[in-house]
C-alpha cells in the first residue's frame, strides 16, 4: 500500500507530541525516525557506547589547506562557459565550536540541485531539466573568524518517493570539519517561509522546534547586493568535544 | 551553544564527496602499506550501495596535514594527493555490491582506525573503530561483552590485508560510538 502525504504527517505529529512529552531539549534526530522510511534498516537499535577518551584519535582531525581548494570552488556559478539559470544567491556565516569559538581554516563542502530542483546525477530521474552550466558542488576554507561565503543559484524543491506526493523544501546540503573528528557534521540548510517545511520527513527528523530553527538561514538585506545577488546568513555550531574540551574538563 | 541539528547525507553527494584517491592513505609505494577492506550492510543483511565512509588516523604528530583533496587550478578538478604526504584522511563510496577498500599506513600510538559512516538514510553519521589487531586491548574493548566487542576487530586475511564489515543494524550490529 502506497502510503500518503496523509499517513506520513500523522505520524510526523505523533512523534512531535511524543518529543514535546518528554521536556527536554533534543540537538539531533534520532536515527529511527518512521516517517523518513529510509531509515527503518539504517540505525542501530543498540544504544550508542560512550567513549570518555583524552587519548583517543578522535579528538584530533583532518586538516585542508591551500592546495585543497581553488578560489572558484566556492561560487558554484562560475564553474562552466555560462551562467547558470535561476535566483543568484550568496550564502554566508561563521562555524563555531560548541564553546563558542570559530573554526578556522577548516573545509566547507556544499552540494545543491539546480534551480529546477534537479541533480547533476545519474540517478536524478525527477523529468525537470539540467542546466549546462550548474553542477551544484563548492567547496571553501573557513577564514580567521570562521567565516565561509559562497555564491550559488537558490536550488529548486523536488519530488522524492518516500511517499505519494513527497516533495522537499529547497536545501543546501553542507559538509563541516572541526578541529576534531568527533565535530564532524552533514546536514542541510533550507530558506525561511518555504510552504513545505511541515510535510518534510527529513527536516522534521530533528523534532524539537528549536533546533529545527537552526537549520534555516536568515535573510539579510544587507548580504545581498545591487542589481546581482539575494544574501542569506546562516552560522553553524558543530557538536562534539575537542582536545581542547577534554583538557580544560581535567 | 547548541549544535545545528545533522541531516543525512542523502543519495546524490557523488559530485561533492567523494573524490580521486580518495582511499590511498598511504604514500605511493610505501612499503608498509596495507589495505582494509569490507562490506557496509542494512538490518535485512542487504549491502548498502551508497553509503559514504571517512577514515581517520592522526599519525606520530597526533595531527594531519593538508593535501588529501588537492585540486588542479587548470581543469577546477582534483589534482590527487602528492604521493609523498601522509594526511590522515581517507574517504570512499561503497560500490553497488556495498564494498570498500583503503590502502593505508598501520594506525600509530594507537591500535585501530576511526570511521565515520555516512548513509542515505542515515539522518546522523556514525563513528566507529576497526581495531587492527586482534589481539588489541584499551578501556573500550574491555569494557564491551565479547560478541560486541568482536564487531570492532577487523579480521587479518594476510599481514597485510585486514577485512571489517560494517552492520547498521541486526543481531551483529557494529559497536557505534558516542564521543563525550
Amino acid at each position: 500500500m502506497t502510503l500518503t502525504q496523509h499517513d506520513i504527517s500523522r505520524e510526523i505529529a505523533r512523534q512531535a507530541t511524543a518529543h514535546a512529552a518528554t521536556g527536554e531539549a533534543a540537538h539531533h534526530p534520532a536515527r529511527g525516525y518512521a516517517p523518513y522510511r529510509s531509515s527503518r534498516l539504517r540505525h542501530p537499535g543498540q544504544p550508542l557506547v560512550t567513549v570518555q577518551d583524552p587519548e583517543g584519535a578522535e579528538l584530533s582531525g583532518p586538516a585542508f589547506g591551500l592546495t585543497d581548494v581553488t578560489e572558484l570552488d566556492a561560487d558554484l556559478t562560475r564553474q562552466h562557459t555560462g551562467e547558470p539559470l535561476g535566483e543568484r544567491i550568496t550564502v554566508t556565516g561563521r562555524v563555531l565550536d560548541r564553546g563558542g569559538r570559530p573554526v578556522r581554516g577548516q573545509l566547507v563542502e556544499i552540494w545543491q540541485a539546480n534551480a529546477s530542483g534537479r541533480y547533476a546525477h545519474q540517478r536524478d530521474r525527477h523529468r525537470a531539466p539540467l542546466d549546462p552550466h550548474f553542477t551544484g558542488v563548492g567547496r571553501c576554507l573557513t577564514d580567521a573568524q570562521g567565516q565561509y561565503a559562497f555564491t550559488t543559484v537558490r536550488p529548486g524543491a523536488y519530488p522524492w518517493r518516500n511517499h505519494h506526493n513527497a516533495w522537499r523544501p529547497a536545501h543546501i546540503h553542507f559538509s563541516l570539519f572541526g578541529t576534531a573528528f568527533t565535530q564532524r557534521l552533514v546536514t542541510q540548510m533550507y530558506f525561511p517561509g518555504d510552504p513545505l517545511f511541515p510535510y518534510d520527513p527529513i527536516l522534521q527528523s530533528v523534532t524539537d522546534p528549536a533546533a529545527r530553527a537552526r537549520l534555516v538561514a536568515t535573510y539579510d538585506h544587507d548580504l545581498s547586493v545591487p542589481e546581482w545577488s539575494l544574501g542569506y546568513r546562516w552560522d553553524i555550531v558543530l557538536d562534539g568535544p575537542t582536545a581542547t574540551w577534554t583538557e580544560e574538563g581535567r | 551553544m547548541h549544535p545545528t541539528p545533522s541531516q543525512t547525507v542523502g543519495p546524490f553527494y557523488g559530485y561533492a564527496l567523494p573524490f580521486p584517491g580518495g582511499g590511498e592513505i598511504a604514500p605511493v609505494g610505501h612499503p608498509d602499506a596495507i589495505t582494509v577492506h569490507g562490506y557496509v550492510y542494512d538490518g535485512a543483511g542487504a549491502p548498502i550501495p551508497d553509503a559514504l565512509l571517512e577514515f581517520w588516523q592522526p599519525g606520530h604528530a597526533r595531527a594531519g596535514k593538508p593535501g588529501s583533496m588537492r585540486r588542479d587550478p587548470v581543469t577546477g578538478g582534483f589534482a590527487g594527493r602528492d604521493g609523498v604526504t601522509f594526511t590522515g584522511f581517507g574517504r570512499v563510496a561503497t560500490a553497488a555490491d556495498g564494498h570498500w577498500s583503503i590502502r593505508t599506513l598501520p594506525p600509530a600510538g594507537v591500535p585501530y582506525l576511526s570511521l565515520c559512516v555516512f548513509a542515505r538514510g542515515l539522518l546522523h553519521h556514525l563513528y566507529t573503530r576497526a581495531y587492527l589487531d586482534p589481539a588489541a586491548t584499551d578501556p573500550l574493548l574491555a569494557a564491551l561483552a565479547p560478541g560486541r566487542r568482536a564487531t570492532l576487530l577487523a579480521a587479518q586475511e594476510d599481514p597485510r590485508t585486514h577485512r571489517f564489515d560494517i552492520r547498521l543494524q541486526g543481531p551483529e550490529e557494529t559497536v557505534f560510538l558516542d564521543f563525550r
